[in-house]
């Protein structure tokens, strides 16, 4: 059974009531779907806050049901802190983490990390690195000391850089070969540029990975990984009673290096475009295109998320949204048709895409204009109440494991989202009017000034684009996407 | 001999690191109805979600020759509507509700699970329900048209526009002759797709979508009682069908080398070998699980050690014991870096394979395969839903051995295992004279 110390009940969350009872036996009437009854109440998890004597604030959420635990611990910097000509580095500084720390090899971390059942891994992204550790909850103590090692004392070895930079290249390389991911490079770069830090993958190129040294590792790690920069989380089946001496031995010590801090970088803002404009990557043979259609959207500090998040929902955020009805259900020109917004610290893209078959790909595009345009008008209620429904009654499902958990407290931590957030989410929901769906989508879906990427057999494709007279053609090949492949 | 070897290897082996870890239990309720539906009910408050979980008990094993991929087919038009529920209204009303859904095949079987609020239990009951009961009064060739086009794109995607995607379906049909029925591929022939029928969607519900040949699992936060009396009612309708007789199928086995070179849009060549092995629980099976540990899981492992680590010949490298119902097969994979050939990471990959049937791995290799594997179990229960949570455990675990909660007898038949266990699953299951060897090159 879980603790659970149940918050604010939410206007939506009423209180469940037990289903009616039924008699067996006779035939059920299947004239109208059954009604659901009123939306059980989610018990939020309770954040238990604390700090080591160093002044690390550690958040705990308590989960009984299973005997395992997840700690991660959350360094506000990410690839938005990459210096200029060093796109990569906080990508690369995060997995190098793994590769040699305190006393242990990379080889040893592995080994004793998978001895003890455990799962040990850093990530990064835009705004955020982390140490993740997923443990059965009797080996959190064995585990602990190693998490700490890998994250507060990585030795940075020069010959695992060289892995680890031979590793990428090839990555880099075979990314080549894989048209969805060729056509989101290619999005991210035809909106952002090569300057921007939201313009190259995560990783880098090959001209930045060859550049790096050991000293990038060491000085970008000294200046970005810091106890006032950095949370930890822990949650599963343990107590603060318990975890707490653990967690200060494992990570009170840490004091940040004398150098001053890096000073917190403002990505500039990328400059919207002012008419659609289509670009074209060729992959000859290609049984598929792989269509991306966009801008860019909003940061996540955006006043517009929560209708955005209903807007994008009747869009193509949903399997009964109209891109995936429109192009799967009804043309079968796809497998799936979606939409996103990617919020981050700084305004990510949004993007509406799918794997068309080659020979439909001028419907396609026609098909998704008609739904992108579409959304500017007004919205009915019955298909504004699903989407709201859809993003509100499935909440508490993103809060059953203790990964799910954890990552919702990343969250909260990376884009400092209100203590209350949780609880009133699904009120802000709830709240949105299809006024506000038609605000936002007016602001946010401007068709005709969107970035249009195709990445397929042009031989067979081209024609067909052009002829929409979409917009402006540009046919872009691979290293402008990606920068010049690795040398072998 | 085997099962005297593994009890033998439990007395001697030292004490493993969790023996101290406590008993994974799902308790459950089980019953069957009139009309032959199995069903299973688990309890759990943690969230106010529900998970409705259905096996049905025919997969692509079962396909005529001509009508590949006609299974997985069959599972997308299952959410076109049915009798009561109009085409879309199935996923508009789960949505709508806050549910999510999806299902999937494979040779043996094709599940769907809807996870749902607790509120709408009823209303995932209903379309479940309905599409068991009443799935062809809504069929029409147009409908098996529409899924027809979405199928063959998701061959596209998956398969022919993925680098590599087809040697997934070059590799079954090189491990298993034809006529068997694991030789094509789930995902099917392109003409196969185009040839399938309304006829054939009729004639293949009626004699593998019977309730009979089913089983449902609800799971989460419910009271027994009360969801008992709801799938009866909403289940009582349903006409039984009839019986499925079990597949019966002779034996297969490789008697030398298949090798194979294929062409792909990729810049890198990719080598793949595969072996014939025991079928899913059948001993052996849990043995070479813990072989692929040894070899290839996590970076201290035999084969990343040396490929990757060490000699730096390989990208990346993984080994995988694929257990399935009529015949399983090992498949181990590696790419080489760019300036290195298959066929050295093929003898790289020979001399560990012959390492480890020349002498048993440390008791700590395969404690550490063990351990992990345990924690595995526990990961698997922290969810309810979806694919791999605990209602489709629950339902795996009925299907392949009667019991539902067979949780702790599955992990016994690794703790069971000693390093001799290993080396003696290498050399019987891994000849090097007898497997597939598939190498995927860049297309010229």
């Amino acid at each position: 059974m879980r603790h659970r110390t149940p918050i604010a009940l939410l206007l939506a969350f009423l209180v469940a009531a037990p289903a009616a009872r039924v008699s067996a036996q006779q035939p059920p009437d299947r004239s109208a779907p059954p009604p659901a009854g009123p939306a059980p109440a989610l018990a939020l998890p309770a954040i238990q806050k604390r700090q080591l004597s160093n002044g690390l604030p550690v958040w705990i959420v308590e989960l009984h049901e299973v005997p395992v635990a997840q700690v991660n611990l959350v360094t506000l910097s990410g690839s938005a802190e990459d210096p200029a000509g060093k796109f990569g580095l906080a990508s690369l500084t995060s997995a190098m983490l793994m590769e040699g720390a305190g006393s242990r090899s990379s080889l040893e971390i592995a080994d004793a990390i998978d001895y003890l059942g455990a799962d040990l891994s850093t990530a990064s992204t835009s705004d955020m690195s982390v140490v993740r550790l997923h443990v059965p909850v009797a080996r959190l103590a064995d585990a602990l000391p190693i998490m700490a090692d890998v994250a507060l004392r990585p030795t940075f070895p020069a010959e695992e850089l060289e892995r680890q930079r031979q590793q990428r290249l090839t990555s880099l390389l075979q990314a080549r070969d894989d048209p969805g991911t060729i056509a989101a490079l290619a999005f991210s770069r035809v909106l952002y540029g090569a300057s921007h830090r939201y313009g190259t993958a995560q990783m880098g190129t090959a001209a930045t990975l060859n550049g790096f040294t050991v000293d990038d590792l060491k000085t970008f790690y000294a200046s970005e990984y810091r106890p006032a920069n950095t949370v930890l989380i822990v949650v599963g089946d343990t107590t603060p009673e318990k975890a707490m001496p653990l967690l200060e031995s494992g990570f009170g010590g840490w004091k940040a290096p004398a150098a001053a801090p890096a000073p917190d970088v403002a990505l500039p803002e990328a400059p919207e475009p002012a008419r659609r404009h289509v670009y074209l990557v060729d992959k000859p043979g290609a049984a598929q295109s792989q269509i991306r259609i966009g801008w860019i959207g909003a940061p996540r500090s955006t006043p517009d998320y929560f209708p955005l998040q209903v807007m994008n929902t009747i869009l193509g955020g949903a399997f009964s949204s109209r891109l995936n009805m429109n192009l799967r259900e009804e043309h079968g020109y796809t497998y799936g048709a979606s939409s996103q917004f990617d919020m981050r610290a700084s305004a990510g893209p949004f993007a509406a895409g799918a794997g068309v078959q080659t020979d439909k790909t001028t419907e396609s595009l026609q098909e998704f204009f008609k739904e992108l345009n579409g959304i500017l008008a007004p919205v009915p209620a019955d298909e504004l109440a699903r989407a709201k429904n859809y993003v509100a009654l499935r909440f508490p499902s993103s809060f059953e494991t203790t990964g799910d958990i954890s990552r919702r407290l990343e969250e909260l931590d990376v884009y400092g989202l209100p203590e209350n957030y949780f609880a009133s989410y699904v009120q802000n929901i709830q709240a949105v009017s299809a006024a506000d769906v038609q605000r936002v989508a007016r602001r946010y879906i401007q068709p005709g000034r969107f970035a249009v990427v195709v990445v397929g057999d042009l031989k067979t494709i081209e024609a067909g684009v052009r002829s929409l007279g979409l917009g402006e053609v540009t046919v872009l090949t691979l290293d402008q996407v990606m920068g010049p492949p690795p040398a072998n | 001999m085997k099962r005297a070897a593994a009890l033998l290897g439990v007395l001697l082996l030292s004490a493993p690191a969790f023996a101290q870890a406590p008993r994974l239990e799902l308790p459950y309720t089980q019953f069957t109805l009139p009309d032959g539906l199995r069903v299973i009910l688990h309890e759990d408050h943690s969230v106010p979600i529900v998970s409705v979980n259905v096996w049905y008990h025919v997969g692509s094993a079962r396909e005529r020759p001509g009508r590949t991929g006609f299974a997985h087919l069959f599972e997308h038009l299952m959410f076109m509507g049915s009798g009561h529920v109009k085409p879309g209204q199935f996923d508009e009303w789960l949505e709508g509700a806050g549910g999510t859904n999806n299902g999937s095949t494979t040779s043996d079987r094709t599940n769907y699970w809807i996870t749902v609020p607790s509120n709408a239990l009823e209303l995932a009951l209903f379309l479940e329900s309905d599409r068991m009961g009443y799935l062809l009064d809504a069929m029409t060739p147009e409908t098996v048209d529409a899924q027809r086009d979405v199928v063959k794109n998701e061959r596209r995607q998956s398969y022919e526009n993925r680098p590599y995607g087809m040697a997934d379906i070059a590799l079954t049909e090189m491990l298993y002759p034809e006529g068997h029925p694991y030789h094509w591929p789930v995902i099917g022939y392109m003409p196969d797709l185009s040839a399938a029928s309304y006829e054939d969607v009729v004639s293949f519900f009626k004699t593998y979508y019977a309730p009979g040949n089913a089983s449902l699992v609800v799971a989460g936060d419910i009271d027994t009682p009360t969801a008992k009396t709801l799938v009866e009612k909403w289940f009582s309708d349903v006409k039984a069908g009839t019986p499925v007789a079990p597949m019966s199928i002779p034996a297969v086995q490789l008697t030398g080398v298949q090798a194979r070179t294929l062409e792909d849009n990729v810049q890198i060549p990719k080598l793949y070998l595969a072996w014939l092995t025991p079928r899913h629980l059948e001993p052996g099976d849990a043995a070479l699980d813990v072989v692929a540990d040894v070899l290839s899981g996590g970076k201290s492992s035999r084969l990343y050690k040396r490929l990757v680590y060490d000699m730096q010949i390989a990208q990346d490298v993984s080994a995988f014991q694929d257990s399935q119902a009529l015949s399983s097969f090992f498949l181990i994979e590696a790419t080489p870096r760019p300036g290195h050939t298959t066929a050295e990471v093929q003898t790289a990959i020979d001399e560990e394979i012959a390492a480890l049937q020349g002498s048993p791995p440390s008791a700590r290799e395969v404690e550490r395969a063990v351990n992990q594997i345990e924690a595995s179990f526990y990961d698997r229960m922290e969810r309810v839903g979806g694919f791999g949570g605990k209602a489709d455990l629950l339902n795996a675990y009925a299907t392949d051995t009667g019991d539902p909660d067979w949780f702790n007898e599955d992990l016994s038949r690794y703790r069971a295992l000693s390093p001799s266990d290993i080396t003696a699953a290498a050399v019987q299951f891994l000849p090097r004279d007898r497997r597939v060897e598939l190498t995927v090159v860049p297309r010229k």
